[in-house]
């Protein structure tokens, strides 16, 4: 790391209101949660000089807000891409390219108010490879592609609908230490297990919610967070991958790109897996968090069930993940991955210390892992409280 | 004009043999003359080893099931959502290439991981045949879909 400085997330915030939100567009979410995430920062407007954003082109975005950034991004892999920005925007701030970095997402995902151009549903055309080979089948969206994965899952490997189901009761009990969290009454594994089938093996609460909500992130060197209003957040250790776009192009249906992008965020951050004090790991079903544990390498390929089970996950468990009560709980928009980054930067900096279960205490040392299209796209960052 | 709502796909000048292949009732698919393996989707290059050198050949239609979803009444896409329930495959042919498809000629609930199958030739209209799949011994339970 010599001749780079230290990139620090100083400040993160959800729009105003997060939830059922009727009477906000898009754009209007995501700008007060920039305003929250520079207010939380002690920083202004007209600091940022670097903008992340997928959905809305970062062009669109810094327009709305009156910014002329000088960097930008729009990288867009779905859900995971904003843990991806989060690397990026680290690397733009170790090489001093630009000093103070805004990632931003978000939309009226529910309310469906001025939504960002294509999100969800299928845009391809019926020339894309999308449109020749999988929509004339009428695969269900993200759901039918990520059932057929946990399908050969629990083929291969005796994977069980009710250890899919922990995954979800987990998210649950975090969510109830979550005023903000859009579930929050208890919910067992019977229910979930008795809940509807939607796209077998998947179950209405395997799915995530779909929700009105933004969140931003805002980034700058450690020497300058160190004279902002709250505890810096290190980013140490980042990684990116990629192995498909299409589900029916997946090399293994059973495994993602965490396995890319996991190695390098713990090969640069220089921390083991038994270092990590809390995790968020992208739960657009509970089946993501499976696979995406045994991908990160927090268990081997298959165990993933036995791993999330008998409470480990949830609240005083010794595995503390998804803290907020995640996209199956808490709050999923379109893509939920500024929400794991804002969570677990509150964690580390112990936002919620007199709050009892819901501080994982003494938590210093936090991954992210964001999880975007079908399995497509994966980003992993590890941070670290100074 | 056709009354087939759902969505049709559009060939390009690289899958229309494949397209065409499907209306003549004789898949073929690409093998690379370098490394051999059989390539799907339809390519310019070979995806494992990028060469230029790849050749249509017919194949078997057989296969099996690689992993499915059983899509519920009502939530597939909306034009899809008075099928339901229906199957979602991902089909791995004989010659090792995967296709996403539907499974017809069985009840949903019959469909399992690794059974075997074999293609149908769905002519949904005048101009387009999809590739479907059947279980290769069909269900007792139900002669046809
Ligand atoms: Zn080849």
């Amino acid at each position: 790391m010599s001749g780079l400085r230290d990139a620090t997330v100083v400040g993160v915030a959800e729009s105003d209101k997060i939830g059922v939100v009727p009477d906000k567009s898009s754009l209007q979410l995501q700008g007060e949660a920039t305003l929250n995430a520079l207010a939380d920062a002690g920083l202004k407007l007209s600091d940022v000089e670097g903008v992340f954003s997928a959905g809305f082109r970062p062009t669109e975005v810094a327009e709305y807000l009156g910014i002329q950034p000088r960097y930008f991004d729009g990288t867009h892999v779905g859900g995971s891409s904003f843990v991806v920005h989060l690397g990026h925007a680290a690397e733009a701030i170790a090489s001093g390219r630009i000093d103070v970095a805004l990632i931003v997402g978000g939309e009226s995902g529910r309310s469906r108010v001025g939504l960002p151009a294509g999100f969800s549903g299928s845009h391809s055309s019926a020339q894309s490879m999308e449109g020749q080979f999988e929509n004339p089948y009428g695969l269900p969206g993200a759901i039918g592609g990520y059932a057929m994965a946990c399908a050969r899952h629990m083929h291969l490997y005796g994977t069980t609908s009710e250890q899919l189901a922990e995954i979800a009761v987990a998210a649950r009990q975090w969510a109830g230490l979550n005023p903000r969290a859009y579930k929050r009454e208890p919910l067992t594994v019977g229910e979930v297990l008795a809940s509807p089938i939607i796209s077998w093996p998947f179950r209405k609460f395997d799915c995530c919610l779909v929700t009105d909500a933004a969140g931003a992130v805002v980034l700058t060197s450690l020497d300058r967070a160190r004279d902002l209003k709250k505890k810096p957040v290190r980013v140490i250790g980042w990684g990116e991958g990629s192995d498909h776009q299409l589900i029916s192009q997946i090399p293994d249906l059973t495994s993602g790109p965490g396995r890319i992008s996991g190695p390098d965020a713990f090969a640069m951050a220089g921390v083991r897996h038994e270092d990590i004090d809390v995790a968020q790991v992208y739960d657009s079903f509970t089946y993501t968090v499976l696979t995406s544990l045994e991908d990160l390498g927090f268990c081997k390929k298959g165990e993933g069930g036995d791993f999330v089970s008998g409470g480990r996950i949830a609240p005083g468990g010794d595995f503390p993940l998804n803290t907020s009560g995640g996209g199956l709980s808490y709050t999923h928009p379109g893509m939920f991955g500024i929400f794991t980054i804002i969570e677990n930067v509150r964690q580390l900096r112990g936002d919620f210390v007199n709050q009892s279960l819901r501080q994982v205490a003494g938590a210093k040392l936090g991954l992210v892992h964001g999880t975007g299209g079908k399995l497509s796209a994966t980003g992993t960052v590890i941070l670290a409280a100074d | 004009m056709t009354d087939y709502l759902k969505p049709l796909p559009k060939s390009d000048p690289v899958t229309a043999p494949f397209w065409e292949s499907l209306h003549r009732g004789k898949v073929q698919v690409q093998c690379c003359g370098d490394c051999k393996i059989f390539v799907f989707y339809p390519r310019a290059l070979c995806p494992a080893c990028g060469s230029r050198k790849l050749a249509w050949t017919p194949v078997s239609g057989k296969g099996h099931i690689y992993s499915l979803t059983i899509v519920a009444p009502g939530r597939g896409p909306d034009i899809f959502k008075n099928d339901s329930p229906y199957v979602v495959t991902l089909v791995e042919l004989d010659e090792g290439c995967r296709m996403m498809s539907n499974i017809v000629d069985v009840d949903a609930e019959d469909v399992k991981i690794g059974m075997a199958v074999e293609i149908v030739y769905d002519c949904v209209t005048e101009d387009v045949t999809l590739p479907k799949f059947r279980p290769v011994i069909p269900s007792k339970t139900s002669p046809h879909l």
